[in-house]
């Protein structure tokens, strides 16, 4: 099928009724508002529903009614907005409910502003609300993967029983880019642990109570070896030139984009560079990280906030080759020439 | 096996079951149920049925805020012999 | 007909296999609680609609957080105060259950408010039970939204001062204030007499979802004798004596008689359905050959800027759409963040041979400026070598460097002159395709499909692309 141009916003709701979601409550936010924009026009023409929710914190209860129901179902919302629906999505995790929560970030702390930043990461990626918990991340960084990932997001949600997130920055989400779509999912299978308001699931129990602390120990047990199991088979990262390379420059969402283009202008240059995109946050590419650890010269980390995923980063590295990291915050987004300079500055500070 | 038929109307108090709050002590209006001396195992006096007077008027289950700790035959009832023993 | 037997409802487990304790036949409540008595009412209410099969029962946070120990239905525990969203959500989700959301004061008139508020405004086909004891029982004793003035909890151990905490919520006035909802009682458990209006007004509430009416709420007057410190019978009297007064009761709303039942409707799409009716039909199935550009001017990196109202945004996203058709990768990126000042509006576009890295233009190799402001603003970021097209009908001054190509293109005469000022962005665009080489006529043509919406406007920018490109071929300097 041939590809339209469309905006990441749009690409989102497109992969996500594809993939079978009927059901969106969410809550007017910038930049991510088009998402529900799309969503209110697109969903319930297929039949769904749409809710324009009174609050963050009611739009992801309703998701956690409807997921309970064994609905396909999301929302989304940008940065100040996810940090109100953390309550939902922790009762979420815990009740093993799946669902679909996309983050447009923003400026922040605070009001901040309404530019792009990438300052939600230590909030999504590392579980967000109360508990022993964590949800699968997906950062993409193209029109396509903003409907690609989505669409995934569902599928790894449903398949784990976990909330999972799509991490996307204003620039993924207002760029339009050509996007191809593959074909709908018409048919969706029971939930066996779903409540649907009938005989057959009746006895099932939508909670994340367990009184007694050894149930609740083993509960939560249960929940890391998912996570593991999550690790084991969900990770997915992009590789460009770290075959021969000196210095890894890594970053995910827009900031990989400008940094492909860095590596592009390098490797003309001459220099021995290449790029690691985490498209998963959690999973954390940390095996591929130390393996290059072993054998490269230097890390560049570059984030738009205050250095979030380089602890990750040098977590994995385990202090084997320095790890440098760059920053621009508030919604400065790193031009290309600013970071084919401090990229460049990697060889001058080795040798 | 034949069936039964109730010719007048009875209250039974399950004593584990009762919390002993009174509440049907407190609503019955032919004032049948009392406080028993004796305590339940959980310790609470537990109410029973005075043995006569009862009016099936069920005033009493919906005073109890306990799902099976009273039930009330009306007059009429069906039974085989058991559940009234 | 009535039962000769009052007994434990069908609607309640046998035993109480989900509660830990070791007795699974008695209910956690303490002795002489109010949730018994509600919990009795609605079960015996799901068993004579012979509903339970169908039901959801929310249960809040509170004392009647275990609910689901009691119920035999599908069983759903919402965080604090939410049970009216959960409950929203389960019902959007399954319109044919019946939904029960059942809630404290503390659960429904402080910390979920909102929930209910929106949920009874929206007028959601669900039955709200709402236990006001005017204390937070689970919590051991806590002020409620609902205590008394000068009633003592312990954290208004001087009594509630309407001074520090304000007065009382009354719940049953304030919903029976909205539009939606079709039913809202305020009931009491005091006495005989008021149970018995009680049980038929939790009936009624069920009824009303059983028959698709819509938003029911029963707020109950409930004993809460630990809570309060007093014994049972002696707690009766209370909420008869101190609660009444400040709780009086009835209904605040009934339109049951009035309102028609609403059944939402049910669409399951076809495959090739959704995909028309999302819209991913692509406008266009053709591919194009890739035009032979000018060397110079492979690869442009390209920013458009003018002011609001011109069609710069338009004219970027066509100049990508037209790069797609003949299979470049292409990207489009409007002004965001902090260049959004001044009225200005401006997006960058790729048209590349290989994939898009980074899709921002800081520097472009084609500035299309329409108006001076951007012509002054983006001048000096465009590449050496690069071209600038500015709109000379419109712009007054010429371009200062002498170190890029300028292509002064009187777009907006032009356009004038064709009868629709509008179209100047479509001669703009086709006026730097013909300069440029980048792009055929046949190309702008079909991207016209996706541009311009109102089909009665394709034929007139069609015009405007033959005025352009004239333009654009005729200036060529290569």
């Amino acid at each position: 099928m041939a590809k339209i141009l469309m905006k990441g916003n749009d690409a989102v709701i497109r992969g996500a009724v594809l993939s079978g979601c009927r059901m969106y409550f969410g809550y007017p936010i910038t930049p991510a508002s088009e998402i529900a924009e799309a969503a209110a026009n697109y969903i319930p023409k297929v039949g769904g529903t749409f809710l324009q929710a009174e609050s963050e914190v009611a739009a992801i209860n309703m998701v956690y009614g409807a997921a309970s129901g064994g609905m396909r179902v999301m929302t989304a919302s940008s940065s100040p907005g996810i940090s109100l629906k953390q309550e939902g999505v922790s009762y979420a995790a815990g009740a093993e409910l799946p669902c679909v929560i996309v983050d447009i970030m923003r400026g922040g702390p605070g009001l901040g502003n309404i530019a792009p930043e990438q300052g939600d990461y230590n909030q999504i990626v590392k579980g967000g609300g109360h508990g022993n918990y964590k949800c699968p991340v997906l950062a993409p960084n193209s029109g396509q993967e903003m409907c690609d990932l989505t669409r995934m997001a569902f599928d790894i949600a449903e398949k784990y029983r976990t909330p999972v997130y799509v991490l996307a920055d204003g620039y993924t989400g207002q760029m339009m880019e050509p996007v191809e779509f593959g074909e709908p999912l018409t048919k969706f299978p029971r939930q066996d642990w779903a409540v649907y308001g009938d005989a057959v699931s009746k006895h099932n129990l939508i909670s994340s109570i367990y009184l007694d602390p050894e149930e609740l120990e083993e509960h939560n047990l249960k929940l890391q070896k998912k996570y593991q199991e999550i690790e084991k088979n969900e990770l997915r990262y992009e590789e460009f030139m770290l075959d021969d390379t000196d210095y890894v420059v890594m970053g995910f969402g827009i900031v990989s984009r400008i940094l492909k283009t860095v590596v592009e202008k390098l490797r003309e240059d001459g220099m021995k560079i290449g790029l690691l995109r985490p498209i998963t946050l959690f999973p954390f590419p940390k095996g591929k990280i130390a393996d290059l650890s072993e054998r490269v010269k230097k890390f560049l980390v570059v984030e738009m906030n205050n250095g979030q995923m380089v602890d990750d980063v040098r977590l994995a590295v385990m202090g084997k080759c320095p790890v440098e990291f760059y920053g621009r915050m508030g919604g400065v987004v790193p031009s290309m020439t600013e970071l084919y300079e401090k990229a460049k500055q990697l060889a001058d500070s080795t040798n | 096996m034949g069936k039964k038929i109730l010719d007048k109307p009875f209250v039974k108090v399950e004593p584990e079951l009762c919390k002993g709050c009174g509440l049907c002590i407190d609503a019955c209006p032919t004032e049948v149920l009392k406080f028993h001396t004796k305590f339940n195992s959980k310790g609470y006096h537990y109410a029973f049925y005075l043995g006569d007077n009862c009016t099936g008027c069920g005033v009493c289950f919906y005073a109890c805020p306990e799902p099976e700790a009273i039930v009330v035959y009306k007059k009429g009832y069906e039974y085989t012999g058991e559940e009234v023993a | 007909m009535a039962s000769k037997v009052l007994q434990k409802a069908n609607s309640f487990y046998d035993q109480y296999f989900r509660n830990p304790s070791a007795d699974k036949k008695m209910p956690h409540y303490c002795p002489g609680c109010g949730h018994g008595n509600v919990h009795k009412f609605i079960a015996e209410a799901l068993d004579d609609f012979e509903v339970a099969d169908k039901t959801i029962f929310i249960s809040p946070v509170g004392c009647s957080v275990f609910a689901y120990y009691y119920f035999d239905t599908g069983n759903i525990q919402a965080a604090h105060g939410r049970a009216p969203a959960v409950a929203t959500g389960i019902k959007r989700a399954h319109p044919h259950s019946i939904v029960i959301s059942y809630q404290g004061d503390g659960d429904l008139a402080a910390i979920g408010t909102a929930e209910i508020l929106h949920a009874a405004n929206r007028g959601e086909n669900i039955t709200v039970f709402f236990i006001n004891n005017a204390i937070y029982g689970m919590t051991g004793g806590q002020m409620a939204p609902t205590t008394l003035i000068e009633q003592r909890t312990t954290t208004s151990p001087r009594g509630r001062n309407p001074h520090n905490e304000g007065y009382p919520v009354k719940v049953a006035e304030l919903i029976s204030q909205l539009q939606a909802p079709v039913y809202v009682e305020r009931v009491a458990l005091f006495d005989n007499k008021q149970r018995a209006k009680a049980r038929i007004a939790v009936r009624k509430a069920i009824k009303n979802q059983v028959e698709n009416l819509g938003f029911s709420l029963v707020e109950i007057l409930s004993p809460c004798p630990s809570g309060w410190k007093m014994d049972p019978v002696d707690s009766m009297k209370w909420i008869r004596d101190v609660m009444l007064p400040q709780f009086p009761l009835g209904v605040y709303k009934d339109l049951t008689k009035e309102v028609k039942p609403y059944e939402v409707p049910e669409f399951a799409p076809s495959a090739k359905e959704i995909k028309e009716l999302i819209d991913i039909v692509p406008d266009s199935n053709k591919k194009f050959k890739k035009s032979k550009v000018i060397e110079k001017y492979i690869n442009p990196e390209i920013k458009v800027a003018g002011f609001g109202g011109q069609g710069v945004l338009l004219l970027g996203a066509a100049l990508a759409q037209a790069g797609m058709l003949e299979d470049y990768h292409v990207s489009w990126l409007p002004s965001y963040g902090p260049e959004m000042r001044g009225g200005t509006a401006n997006c960058h576009v790729n048209v590349r041979n290989i994939p898009v890295g980074s899709p921002v233009v800081s520097n472009p190799t084609v500035l299309i400026a329409l108006n001076r402001p951007s012509l002054e603003k983006f001048e000096q970021d465009v590449e050496k070598d690069g071209l600038i097209i500015f709109d000379s009908s419109l712009i007054d001054l010429d371009v200062k460097r002498k170190d890029v190509e300028a292509l002064p293109l009187p777009a907006t005469q032009l356009a004038d002159k064709l009868g629709n000022t509008r179209t100047a962005n479509m001669i703009t665009l086709a006026a730097y395709a013909a300069y440029t080489g980048l792009f055929s006529k046949e190309t702008l043509y079909e991207t016209l499909k996706t541009a311009i919406k109102r089909r009665v406007l394709i034929d007139i920018n069609k015009k405007a692309i033959d005025v352009g490109y004239e333009f654009g071929l005729t200036h060529r300097k290569n």
